[in-house]
């Protein structure tokens, strides 16, 4: 998470790399990228038992560039840049083309500075059945300008972050200021890792934690070009007790912020403070818990929203989408962005809104319609979600039948529908104050807050799994064996029957068997035979 | 006479020996000649590792994958000169117990998979075309660097296929398959494009010989696991698991594969012997008749490691001693005339007045233009050509 490089100007090309990775550099500037988000992410963020995510990422593998207005051909830059991040990240995203492409007209603004907005410059495509694993966290971590040899990186181990309910990493590039008053701009590469350990299933017993045993390692100093190296460790606390909870070794300092909409307090350790490692080479922190937890007590999510499929049979079905606004007396719209693939066929005459048991009618729609092998469906709309309600979406779809080549080597898995994006400004509880970017980079970057009353938030919706009629793939072997026998027995007959000729046979005299028997029948008066 | 033949033949027989000696003094020298002259002269080793079978109970190909990875990796062939498919993910697999790791022994003692892997083609991408797109060197242009064989006429190849094959034919990801022609003809395009000095083929499958038998091309070397009609077996499963972890062709070249050290003087005649039918079950072949040289002569790390051919120099070489120090200067950056500002995120007035984009029009082409066109004729011959004064 370090800021460094020259301006996105035209005319300089990138050049500095002492901590920018060369590689991430020369494509920004080889193919005009204004901002870049790349996120790989391995399961799904289990709101409801695990509370608001910090940073979410719909399952898969997620891209979405906003080009720069210089690019003339902006599908021919978008085809090239996701193959070279497949070269780069070792995941298939050269899978990324016209039919899972879609130019979203309302969502995905640009995190970074901008002057303009226009849609034709951005490109959004995610690919569900993308899987995730060691191979995609080795180029990633090799981003980072001290790789995994020194630093907080040593943690990051694949045994132990793959033994996880949720792992998400992600790659974010987008222009910054550079400082308080704003008149120049830089590049800033934001690497961001989400994993969620579920060490505690039963859900008894004591809930303490240590990095030892998360990552099955410690930290021993910090990366030497880090200028800032912490670990936050969240110690907020629901009641006003102190002594809920224990940190081992005692913070730096104590950090408090509003992050999305809470006030949370954060135990701080600065690796690069010389106080932290006098009393040992080792950094462990560790969480003790005074009291037996009962039940973690998580606030719900002001916004949350779940999709299912529903509907028998493989021609028909309904993807329902419901979104949650458990605020007890704010409305605040929301914007949905569905893209589902086009054999799946959508009826638009059928979507509903329905709140609180009234139809719900959008303020903006923008509807693409898809084509068939060409492009995916986009639907997108702006919906206004009363005070603690929920709020259903449905549309009903057809399935259609591919053509053989077109199914994947394993069809009846099923075929995935990308998670649906909602985008909302969530008015927060409590009242935020802008805070300084010097002070805390990290929370300027993952939380801005624009104004001081709402933050913004991006959901992801559960992918669906969806069955497409499939045939028996056998069917042509048997085919051809049927029809080749049937041919050959038919023509072989009728051939038969046109061209043999019969002609009358004398009978033979007979053998000497049948002479004597003959005599003997004379004899008898029998007539011969 | 009887006296004098044997004298002759005798000293006929003693002037071949001396001969013979002279010979033999000379022919050593020649022969060390000979040697180097038969010392594989490629410069630069590539691997192309292919695991074609899909589904978890086919986990023993991708660990049969993965460990000849391993060992020609840590013989020095690096990840940029590796092309390495995986059909599969095991490792992520959601029903492995152990994520993150592919084992190949029972007991989980050895992870093949490791931290550093780099998977150049996975799950759907590994096909037939993408395989002989990659061999023969026909590859669209926008494929990364590191899904390239970059091979050229002074490397050395191993590849090294494994999954479930017949008589004849190799499946992959049980959607399509290769035969033996096909695979013989990109060996052949390969040589006519000189994309290799000398090339080695390994195959772990059922049937194995018969991926072989057709190959056409000089200076290619091949090993199978099992003859035609018979099968190749797997080698133990593991009951944490749940299935096989490895062929057992594979097990024992791995373990033949584990003593070999970059410097080690091991020839092929080693491998060949390898897995003997008491181990294997199946009779492991090869095919040898194309190649140049005597197997003998063949290092196993002329294809499993890297070449690294070092020159000493001992003289000085001096830098441009006018070569100031590099400085590092930030180039002038324009500085904006009044702050930029981030984009809001949730414009809503501008979101609601957004206009659609009006579509640009085109005429009307082709089917349409046709269709009102024989309308038009269709009417006027009718109704008679009268009535136009009445259009226009």
């Amino acid at each position: 998470m370090t800021p460094g490089g020259p301006a996105p100007a035209d005319a300089a090309p990138v050049s500095h790399y002492r901590l920018f990775p060369k590689a991430l550099g020369q494509l920004v500037s080889a193919q005009g990228v204004r901002e870049l988000h790349l996120a790989l992410t391995q399961g799904f963020w289990r709101t409801r038992a695990w509370g608001q995510p910090p940073l979410q990422a719909p399952a898969g593998a997620e891209l979405w560039v906003w080009f720069q207005d210089t690019v003339a051909d902006v599908d021919k830059a978008w085809e090239e840049l996701s193959n070279i991040l497949s070269g780069i990240f070792c995941a298939s995203l050269n899978f990324i083309d016209s039919t899972n492409t879609v130019t979203p007209t309302a969502s995905f603004k640009p995190l970074g500075l901008a002057n303009g907005t226009d849609h034709h410059l951005l490109r959004y495509a995610v690919l569900p059945r993308e899987i995730v694993c060691t191979e995609n966290l080795t180029p990633w971590k090799k981003l980072l300008p001290c790789g995994s040899k020194a630093g907080l990186a040593v943690l990051l181990k694949a045994e132990r972050l793959f033994h996880s309910s949720y792992h998400s990493q992600a790659v974010h590039i987008r222009p910054i200021c550079r400082d308080a008053s704003c008149l120049a701009v830089s590049w800033e590469l934001r690497q961001t890792l989400t994993v969620v350990f579920e060490t505690f299933p039963s859900g008894q017993g004591k809930k303490d934690w240590s990095l030892f045993k998360m990552f099955s390692r410690t930290l021993t100093e910090a990366c030497p070009l880090a200028s800032q190296s912490k670990i936050y460790v969240d110690i907020s606390a629901k009641d006003k007790e102190k002594e809920l909870l224990e940190v081992t070794p005692s913070p730096t300092s104590v950090h408090e912020a509003i992050v999305q909409g809470e006030k949370r307090t954060y135990a701080v350790y600065d690796l690069l403070s010389p106080s932290l490692f006098n009393t040992s080479r080792s950094l462990n922190v560790q969480l003790k818990w005074k009291r037996p937890q009962d039940s973690l007590e998580l606030s719900t999510p002001v916004l949350h929203a779940q999709r299912y499929v529903s509907g028998y049979g493989l021609q028909t079905g309904k993807i329902s989408t419901l979104i949650y606004n458990t605020h007890p007396y704010r409305a605040f719209p929301v914007i949905l962005l569905e893209t589902v693939p086009w054999y799946l066929r959508l009826y638009v005459h059928t979507l509903t809104i329905i709140t609180k048991g009234k139809e719900n009618k959008p303020s903006y729609i923008h509807y693409q319609p898809a084509q068939d092998r060409r492009r995916p469906h986009l639907l997108e709309m702006l919906i206004q979600l009363p005070a603690n309600s929920v709020t259903k979406i449905t549309i009903q779809f057809e399935r259609a039948l591919l053509k053989w080549t077109e199914y994947t080597p394993d069809p009846n898995h099923g075929f995935y529908v990308s998670p649906s994006v909602l985008s909302a400004l969530v008015p927060s509880v409590i009242a935020m104050k802008e805070v300084d970017m010097e002070q805390s980079p990290l929370f300027t970057s993952l939380f801005p807050s624009s104004d001081g009353s709402s933050y913004f938030v991006r959901l992801y919706t559960e992918p669906l799994l969806v069955n497409l009629p499939t045939p028996d793939f056998s069917m042509p072997y048997n085919v051809i064996c049927l029809t080749c026998t049937v041919v050959a027995v038919c023509y072989g007959s009728f051939y038969n029957l046109l061209t043999r000729t019969f002609h009358v046979e004398e009978p033979t005299r007979g053998g000497l068997a049948k002479r004597l028997a003959n005599i003997i029948r004379k004899f008898r008066g029998v007539p011969p035979l | 006479m009887a006296a004098a033949v044997p004298a002759a033949r005798w000293a006929r027989a003693a002037a071949a020996l001396l001969l013979g000696c002279c010979g033999a003094a000379l022919a050593s020298g020649v022969q060390d000649q000979a040697e180097q002259f038969f010392k594989s002269g490629h410069t630069n080793n590539w691997a192309v590792l292919v695991c074609t079978s899909r589904f978890w109970f086919n986990y023993r190909h991708v660990a049969n994958t993965l460990s000849v990875y391993r060992s020609v990796k840590r013989l020095g062939i690096p990840d940029s000169h590796i092309v390495l498919m995986l059909a599969d993910d095991m490792a992520c697999n959601p029903r492995n117990p152990k994520p993150a790791t592919v084992f190949s022994h029972k007991n989980m003692e050895l992870n093949v998979y490791g931290d550093d892997v780099e998977v150049d083609y996975r799950s759907y991408e590994v096909t037939v075309e993408n395989f002989l797109r990659v061999l023969t060197g026909r590859i669209p242009p926008s494929t990364p660097r590191s899904k390239r064989l970059l091979s050229d006429d002074r490397s050395n190849i191993l590849i090294y296929m494994t999954g479930h094959g017949g008589n004849g034919f190799l499946k992959f990801q049980d959607s399509e398959e290769i035969t033996n022609v096909e695979l013989a003809d990109a060996f052949e395009q390969m040589w006519q494009k000189r994309r290799y000095n000398e090339l080695l083929f390994i195959i772990d499958t059922c049937q194995g010989a018969s991926m072989y038998e057709r190959f056409y091309s000089p200076n290619i070397m091949a090993l199978a696991s099992s003859q035609v009609g018979e099968d190749s077996l797997s080698h133990q499963p593991d009951l944490g698991i749940g299935v096989h972890l490895m062929d057992r062709y594979t097990f024992y070249v791995l373990e033949f594969l584990e003593e070999i050290h970059p410097a080690s003087q091991t020839n092929m005649n080693d491998l060949f012997q390898v897995c003997p039918k008491s181990l294997c079950v199946s009779t492991p072949g090869h095919r040898t008749d194309l190649f140049q040289r005597d197997p003998q002569n063949v290092l196993i790390t002329d294809f499993f490691g890297s070449v690294r051919k070092v020159e000493i120099t001992a003289e000085t070489i001096s830098l441009d001693p006018n070569l100031s120090a590099f400085e590092s200067k930030p180039p002038k950056d324009e500085l904006a005339a009044e702050p930029l500002k981030y984009a809001e995120q949730l414009p809503v007035a501008q979101i609601i007045h957004q206009k659609p984009k009006q579509k640009d029009w085109h005429p009307p082409g082709g089917f349409i233009l046709g269709l009102w066109a024989l309308i038009i004729m269709v009417f006027f011959k009718t109704y008679g050509i009268k009535h136009m004064k009445h259009i226009f």
